[in-house]
This record gives structure tokens, sequence and C-alpha cells, in this order.
């Protein structure tokens, strides 16, 4: 049996780590429960961010953290292009285009990260990378506790938009009635467009703190698409708050699972989470039921 | 001509146009064509392309040598044992003589079998799974150590290091990669440890891990909680940057880390990555003689087409790489021929006593395995891997306990 202090390390690094992952499934879950199109580009478009994050501290030794306000914009303006001049017109197509279109948009960009950066892995050596903070037995990496706190940050920027400004409950509106919402004037697919650039702007605020933590190689984008979809399944589709839970529950679990069964069994321990999920409650821990 | 003779004679023309390039033609060939299969994207990537180098510089040095033309076709399998496979076919396909590589075990197992059904000889440069030349192929040579001798030597190297350095640590945790080579390497560690008698240490945990890993927090705290002397590491490149910064978060500062003969931690990427913190790391792995004559050419050749790099971050590599193919050119000049059955029947002939890693000559057994392919240990000094035993190859004395990490 581990020791408590080792427990307890375990399950705070699984916390923090969690609520990134969270941060970038909120991504997902929001243009999903807006615009209910899937983004299967959406690892790939965080692996973007992360490049983006090398780049911008490669040339002008800017901190991720501090990356995270260009990058965010830059994503934002993309995601709005992106959905306003080739997802818009797939809108009210079969799910199977939207599928085929979003696949082919992950693959090209994948392919157009090769070409540019190469297949070598990247990172970003920052002063603080490998400093900690020491609470009694429990060791807090620093750069996983402020990439916790962006997260967080952003998640929360995120509510109070939708919440509190009227772009934000228009949104929402789009979102529970498609039809009434263009009953009463609203620009629906200026909204969408709005809505998946959100999502893309969160996605880089996760890969900008993401790239402290992993490095960076093109590939990596599918597994992060898959890790997204898992979240956002076991959290709740369209849920906000259901992907930071999400987030936190696989992230704790793969740690977990390292320290009692074996670190190579973490993968299969979230994937099997995700088959109980599906299996007691399909609509996910904080989703509604369809 | 009546029209049953014509149609035969047209068929006679087809089959002998149709044999001409694996046949006749392939036979009297005045260039070898060597298919090189290497990880050159992918998480072993930087590895695959520190091989690549050795073959790059196979063909002027060879010509020097032996005067035999070779042209290589590279190929790239992005550490992926089924995209190692299909290149294989590929090289075979577009008329590789032979193939060398791949620096991994699991692709050399799978490209082992394409050239076994295919009758195109196989030499390999890196790969220890012992398994690969003990499936009774034909067409299959290896000019590396297999797990269990790397094992071997690489816990004698221990105890030496202890001996040298006068300690004595009573337990290690044994972290590994959980793939084809670091499964054969904890084989190897878990049968040829207790028969060490002279080794002071026990193993305290078995903690393996995937070699593709992005993070790996869960399985430095599981080791640094088994409070054991000093990391026992059978390792990749990538993992082991990764494992070195969460030491270092984790505050965790064993006497030092040995690891008993795997890649990683003498690669030039370690220290390019690491800094400071690539110092002291310890790896027992085959090595190449600086001293050698061979060695002190292929030094030359390396220097001229890589002017801003230095051959021993890279001696183990492109030294095995390089002799997988001097191995296939000595053969083909021997044969006279690219007739795949020749060129095997000649490669198993093989007598090399001219060569750039330690140990005694280049000869295959029945299994098409070199045998007494030599180990030294390698400290990381002053930013260079330095060999500090066996002694007489030595270069720098060892250090053990190594001294706290400082910011790199």
């Amino acid at each position: 049996m581990p020791a408590l202090d080792l427990v307890a390390n375990v399950v705070v690094s699984g916390i923090l780590t969690g609520l990134v992952y969270g941060l970038m499934a909120l991504g997902l879950s929001v243009i999903f429960g807006v615009v209910r199109v899937v983004n299967f580009a959406h690892g790939e478009m965080m692996t973007i961010a992360m490049y983006a994050a090398t780049v911008l501290f490669a040339a002008l030794k800017l901190d991720p953290f501090l990356a995270m306000l260009p990058v965010a914009a830059a994503f934002f303006v993309f995601g709005y292009a992106l959905q306003a001049g080739l997802i818009n017109p797939f809108i009210t197509r079969p799910e199977h285009s939207q599928f085929m279109l979003l696949v082919a948009v992950a693959i090209i960009l994948v392919n157009a990260m090769l070409m540019l950066f190469g297949p070598d892995a990247r990172n970003v050596q920052v002063d603080y990378q490998l400093d900690s903070y020491e609470l009694g037995p429990v060791l807090v990496d620093k750069a996983r506790l402020f990439a916790a706190i962006a997260a967080l940050v952003a998640a929360a920027g995120l509510f109070a938009f939708f919440r509190y400004t009227l772009t934000g409950k228009a949104i929402r509106a789009c979102a529970d009635n498609y039809l009434g919402a263009r009953v009463v004037g609203l620009n629906v697919k200026h909204l969408y467009s709005l809505t998946f650039g959100l999502g893309a702007a969160c996605v880089a605020i996760a890969g900008c703190a993401m790239v402290l933590l992993v490095d960076v190689t093109p590939p990596l984008g599918p597994s992060y698409t898959l890790l997204a979809f898992v979240i956002v399944i076991v959290g709740g589709l369209g849920s906000m708050a259901g992907a930071l839970l999400g987030g936190v529950l696989i992230g704790v679990s793969e740690a977990l699972a390292g320290l009692f069964i074996a670190p190579s069994a973490k993968s299969m321990f979230s994937f099997g989470l995700l088959i109980i999920v599906l299996l007691l409650r399909p609509q996910g821990l904080l989703g509604k039921r369809a | 001509m009546d029209r049953r003779r014509f149609s035969r004679n047209m068929a006679l023309l087809g089959a002998a146009a149709a044999l001409s390039p694996f046949g006749v033609a392939r036979a009297q060939a005045q260039k070898l064509k060597v298919g090189v299969i290497l990880p050159r994207s992918g998480y072993l990537g930087f590895i695959g392309q520190s091989c690549q180098k050795g073959a790059d510089l196979a063909p002027g040095v060879i010509k020097e040598m032996l005067g035999v033309d070779l042209e290589l076709m590279n190929a790239d399998f992005e550490s992926n044992v089924d995209t190692a496979r299909t290149r294989a076919e590929r090289l075979i396909q577009e008329g590789a003589h032979v193939l060398v590589g791949p620096f991994d075990s699991g692709a050399a197992a799978a490209i082992a079998q394409v050239a076994e059904q295919r009758g195109v000889p196989l030499v390999i440069n890196i790969a220890a799974a012992p398994q690969i030349t003990e499936q009774g192929y034909k067409f299959v040579f290896r000019n590396f150590q297999t797990a269990g001798d790397i094992v071997r030597n690489g816990l004698d190297l221990i105890g030496e290091l202890f001996q040298a350095t006068s300690t004595v640590p009573r337990s290690a945790v044994y972290m590994h990669v959980n793939d084809t080579f670091g499964q054969a390497m904890s084989k190897g560690i878990h049968a040829l440890l207790p028969m060490r008698t002279q080794l002071p240490f026990k193993i305290v945990d078995d903690i393996g891990y995937d070699p593709a890993a992005k993070d790996l927090s869960v399985e430095v705290s599981k080791a640094k909680a088994a409070n054991a002397d000093f990391l026992l590491l059978v390792c990749r490149l990538n993992d082991s940057i990764i494992l070195r910064r969460e030491m270092v978060k984790q505050r965790w500062q064993p006497m030092g880390i040995v690891s008993p003969g795997s890649p990683g931690m003498y690669e030039e990427q370690y220290f390019k990555t690491l800094g400071k913190l690539s110092e002291f790391s310890i790896s027992n792995v085959p090595w190449y003689n600086p001293n050698a004559k061979l060695t002190k050419l292929v030094e030359r050749a390396f220097k001229k087409a890589n002017p801003n790099d230095n051959l021993v971050f890279h001696g183990l590599n492109a030294g095995f790489t390089f002799e997988a193919i001097l191995i296939a050119a000595d053969a083909f000049k021997r044969a006279s021929s690219t007739d795949p059955k020749t060129l095997a029947d000649a490669i198993r002939q093989t007598n090399i006593t001219e060569k750039m890693t330690l140990g005694g000559p280049i000869k295959f057994n029945a299994k098409g395995q070199v045998e007494g392919i030599g180990s030294a240990c390698v400290q990381n000094l002053h930013m260079l891997p330095s060999v500090v035993l066996p002694k007489d190859a030595a270069t720098a004395k060892p250090v053990f306990p190594v001294p706290g990490y400082k910011k790199a």
C-alpha cells in the first residue's frame, strides 16, 4: 500500500493536469453545445497552439503564460474564419459530411505542422519549469500549478461571458432553440462563428499551458482529440462544468491507476471509466438527457 | 513460324524479360543497393537521425576502403513497427539488395520476417531483443549485442564502477520502458542479477512505463517513494529527458542514474535539452573504440560532412550503422554478386578485423549473431559522454555518488 504522502502528491498532480485537460475539452464542449458540430480537429488545433507558444518563446523569449493572450486572439480569429468560411455551409448537411470535413481539416493541420516544424519534439524552457512548492509532504510542480490556475481563470471568464453578457446569452439562445433564435432576429451564423472562435481560444490557452508540461510534436494532435472526447463524454457533451469535472476525473484516475495498478495501464483506466459512464449515465456526469 | 511456336517463343521472351531485373541483371550489378531503414521521425527520431549520419558516410568511406560502389535507399519508419514492415516491403520492391537497420527491436523483428519471406539479407545495426536471432532465420544477421549480453556486460561494469569508486549501494529502483527492448532487458536483469553475487544491491521496485509517455510524474513519484540508493534505468531518449526533468521537479537525488545498457543518456539531444542536468548520468553500453584506425577514417569523413557536430555524440549509433553497411559491402565485394542468397552466404563468412566498435572481429555464428562485442561505462562529464571504465579504455575517472544537481 503506497504511503499517504505519495498518494497526495499523485492526486495533486492529477488534479492540476486534469484542469488543463478540462480547459482543452471545454472548447470542444462549447462548440458542440452550441454549433452541434463535433470538432475532430480539436487536438490538432491545440498542437498548433503549443507550437505557437514555442515559436514566440524562441523568437521573443515570451513566457507561454504571456503568449496566451496573442495566441488566443489569433485562434479566436482563426476559429471564427473557419466556422464562417468552411463549417457554416455544412451546418444543415448530414453528420457524416461534417465529420469528414473536420477530419480532413485535422489531417491538413498535422501535415502542415510536419512541413513547417518537422517531426522533432520542441519545448520551452522557462526559469521556473523545474521548480516546485513544498506544502508539507506534498510537492507542487510550479509550472503545473500555474497552468491549472490559467485554466481555471479562462474557464471562469468563459462562464461569465455566457452568463452575464448579451452576446453570451444570445449564443445560449441559439443553442437552446435554433429556429426561435432566428425568428427573434439573431444572426445565428455570426453567433456560431463567435462560438467556434471562443472554443478555439480556449484550446489556444490550454495549448500554451500544456507546452510547459509536455514536449510538442505534430502527431500529438489525435491523442489529444481522443482525450478531449473521453473527457466531454464523461463530463457530459455540451456541459461546460462537466468538461472541467471530466478533465479532473480523468487526470486523477489516470494518476491513481499509474500508482496503484501500473503506470502503463493509465490510458486503459480512463477508457474503462468512459465505458462505465456510458453504461450507467449515457448523457455524462453533468450532461442533460436528450 | 506457326501460331503455337510464336506463342511459346513470346512466352519465353516474356519470362526472360520479367526475370532479368531479379536474376541475371541483378547478379551482375556493379552497385550494391542498400535499403537503410531507420526511425528518423517519431519518438525515436533523434536516434534514427544519429544512425543516419553513419549511413550517409558509408558510400564514400567504403569506396575508399574497398572500392565498392554503394547506393543508399533511405526509408523512415516513423518509430512505428507496422510502418517498418511496409517500408521494408517497399524497399525490396524497389530493388534493394540488402536491408540495414532499424535501431529498434520491435521493428527489427517485423523487418526480419519480411527479409526472410522475401529472401533478402537484413543486417541489423542496433536491436537487442535476443529472439530476433533465435528464429532460425537464414537471411538475418546482427552485429550488436543481444539484451542478455548487454545486461551481462552492463552489470559487470556496475560492479567495476562500485569497486572503482569504493561505494556499496544496497538498493536500486528499476525503471524501464515496456517495449520489446525494455522487456527483453528486464528479463535479462531479473535472470542475471541474482547470479552476480559481487553486486551488493537489491531491486526494491520495478516500474515499467510507455516509451512514448508524455508525462512521467506518477512513475517518478513511485520511484522516489521506494527510497532506493540509486536508479537503475533502461530508457530511450525522449523518456530519459522527461524523467530527468521530473526527478529535479520532485527533488529526488539518488546516488546516481545508471543504465545497464540502453540508449538515451549519451545522445546529443540529452545534453542539448537538459544542459547541466545531463551531467553524471551513466550508461554501460556497446561503444566505439576512439583509437581504432577505422574510427579515425570515419571521424574524418564525419567532420567533413558535419562540421558543427562531434562524433562522440553519435559514436554508437553511427558506428554500428556504418559497420552494418560495411558488412554488406564486404560481402558484396567477396561474392561479386547481388543475388540475395549468394550475398547471405558471403555475409555468413564475414571476418572483419579492422572495425570501429569495441570487441573482437565481426564474425557471425550459426544463428547470424556476432559474439564478443565489448561494452564501456560511459559517464556524462563536462557535457560529453566519456569512457570511465574499463580502465584501459578510460578517458576520465568515474564520479559516483554524483553531486547534487544545480539548475541548468
